[in-house]
């Protein structure tokens, strides 16, 4: 039962970021001030907590996102972020901010999610042409196809006078996170935790058309049912704290090196991985240069560049 | 029974097959031979839903394809899926339990352990089982996949050319252990075979096909002549009765 042992580190770890990411931060805090200034708790209660929270479920819920959308493309290097699905959802929020600026929170996320939908939609269907001999074709082809969203968006914002949201929605930051501003977040916990339910249904789709149709699977209902799920978390995630890039990648790449795609059981193992790293990134973006803050998704760019290029080029697999 | 009724089938313009009607007998083994591009593929394609029907009906015992749940056809009848280059890091205990999801929609009863641990130890994969996939050779993992099928435990087992990019020893076993699953289990096995020694050795019913129409049906014995491979796929080979089953000499 080494998973279960490794999945209780995972559980032991975060609780231990967690702790730390309360105390870390522009206003100093320790864990004396808990007992001595009752201010310390509405700091907690309005700002710490609700970060910690917001970095730990977009951190898993794009970590799980990453590996069923890995499953679904059957290739191991892409993600939701630097595929389109993240670049689509922010196209989404741009055009209803300009068209339809007093349109509540949930409306916005709502055509987000759907334009998401059509971003990955589209990406599917092109890399469906996509000689499978040639499995590196697949993440350039999704980084030109997100990049040429990314352009369409910034060239709306720019004759609508908007560039300065760009930047907002597509590099991922936890300061602006407070109570009231983050809640929407918890959906998509939600409906990353649903994707445990359809587990192996996804991993069956991992092993071909021809293999699910065999098991009597619906292909397509699956199919779309996957995207479904990475276009509702990545709307949010753009939506309350922008794109975090990487994530996706580098989290189910690991996971599965050691553990296989047996989503059953990795899921859970990629949801407390995603959020360890993503709350660890941001607590040592609030350190490097305090009190200025760093945003989570720079350090994540670094960081996640690094591991990528590490995946490309590492040896041959062999057995564990 | 498995009806193929009045088939056709074309892509961009090119007939691929004419009017194809088969009747697959129910138990034994039924192997379809025929040259490169004859439609042995395409015909078993249809039969296990793979392709979308152009014309023509296609029944399994009570089941008709296109009109029967997917799910219940999945208890019926099981393919061996092509071998593809992304392969999935499953170990081939995982793997192999996934041939019980038709049955138990992922929760695995008593009798669905006990079936795969016979399909573990049938293809001597016991000291495999734990493995990962891409860890193993080309030949252990199609037969880590054939187990699979096998431990779908359905009627009829489909194979397209499971033999390819096997050697002897290994091509002979799988064939030996189709052979026994017929034979003990009472199941129905179709197969397309290349190689017409080996379909005329193993096979009790062979399907001939050219041109995307069914030339012939019958007994190994009675089909497998210097004729039929002069008419059929274009070569002077000589052909030898040996123990009363035809051999073709190289």
């Amino acid at each position: 039962m080494k998973r279960g042992y490794i999945a209780a580190l995972l559980v032991a770890g975060t609780f231990v970021l967690a702790t730390i990411s309360l105390f870390v931060g522009v206003i100093s805090l320790g864990p004396r001030d808990l007992w001595q200034d009752p201010a310390s708790w509405t700091l907690i209660a309005d700002s710490r907590l609700p970060r910690t929270i917001a970095a730990l479920i977009s951190g898993s819920a794009l970590a799980v996102c990453g590996l069923i959308m890995q499953t679904l493309v059957r290739n191991r290097f892409v993600e939701p972020m630097t595929a389109g699905t993240g670049q689509g959802a922010a196209l989404g929020i741009l055009v209803v901010t300009i068209f339809f600026p007093s349109a509540p929170m949930f409306a916005k996320m709502a055509l987000a999610s759907v334009t998401a939908l059509f971003a990955s939609l589209g990406f599917l269907m092109m890399v469906r042409r996509l000689p499978p001999t040639q499995p590196l074709l697949v993440p350039l082809v999704g980084m030109i196809y997100g990049g040429i969203l990314g352009a369409t968006m910034t060239f709306f914002a720019y004759q609508t006078d908007m560039l300065q949201f760009i930047d907002i929605w597509l590099n991922g930051d936890f300061s602006g996170i407070m109570r009231g501003r983050y809640e929407l977040l918890w959906i998509a916990a939600i409906v990353a935790a649903l994707a445990y339910f359809v587990a192996d249904q996804f991993a069956i789709l991992g092993l071909g058309r021809d293999a699910s149709v065999n098991l009597g699977l619906n292909y397509n209902q699956v199919m779309i049912m996957g995207l479904v799920v990475i276009s509702i978390v990545a709307a949010l995630t753009v939506v309350t704290v922008g794109a975090i890039p990487f994530i996706g990648l580098i989290v189910p790449n690991i996971v599965s090196r050691r553990f296989g795609d047996n989503l059953r059981q990795t899921l859970p193992l990629t949801a407390l991985c995603g959020g360890m790293l993503v709350l660890a990134s941001d607590i040592i973006g609030r350190i490097v240069r305090h009190p200025f803050e760093i945003p989570v998704g720079t350090i994540m760019g670094v960081l996640g560049a690094v591991v990528f290029l590490w995946l490309l080029y590492r040896g041959p697999r062999h057995a564990h | 029974m498995i009806t193929v009724e009045n088939l056709n089938y074309s892509v961009n313009g090119t007939q691929i097959l004419h009017d194809v009607s088969v009747d697959l007998p129910k138990g034994g083994m039924t192997a379809l031979i025929g040259p490169n591009g004859a439609g042995k593929s395409t015909l078993l394609s249809h039969v296990s839903r793979l392709l979308p029907l152009q014309t023509g009906r296609v029944r399994v015992d009570d089941l008709e394809i296109g009109h029967c749940a997917s799910s219940d056809l999945a208890r019926k009848l099981a393919i061996l899926p092509q071998q593809v280059h992304f392969v999935t890091r499953l170990s081939v205990r995982e793997l192999i339990r996934f041939g019980r999801y038709p049955h138990c929609k992922g929760r695995l009863g008593p009798k669905d352990h006990a079936r795969v641990d016979a399909a573990i130890e049938a293809f001597g994969l016991e000291a495999l089982s734990d493995r990962f996939l891409d860890t193993l050779s080309g030949g252990q993992r199609h037969k880590a996949h054939v187990a699979m099928t096998y431990a779908q435990d359905t009627d009829y087992l489909l194979l397209d050319e499971p033999l390819n990019n096997l050697d002897i020893a290994a091509s002979r076993a799988l064939m030996a252990l189709l052979r026994d699953l017929a034979d003990t289990q009472n199941k129905t096995i179709v197969i397309v075979l290349h190689d017409i020694n080996f379909a005329a050795h193993y096979a009790d019913h062979l399907v001939v096909m050219k041109d995307g129409q069914i030339n012939c049906t019958g007994r190994p014995e009675d089909l497998v002549t210097t004729a039929l491979l002069r008419d059929v796929f274009g070569t002077a080979a000589n052909v030898e009765m040996v123990c009363n089953k035809p051999y073709v000499l190289p």
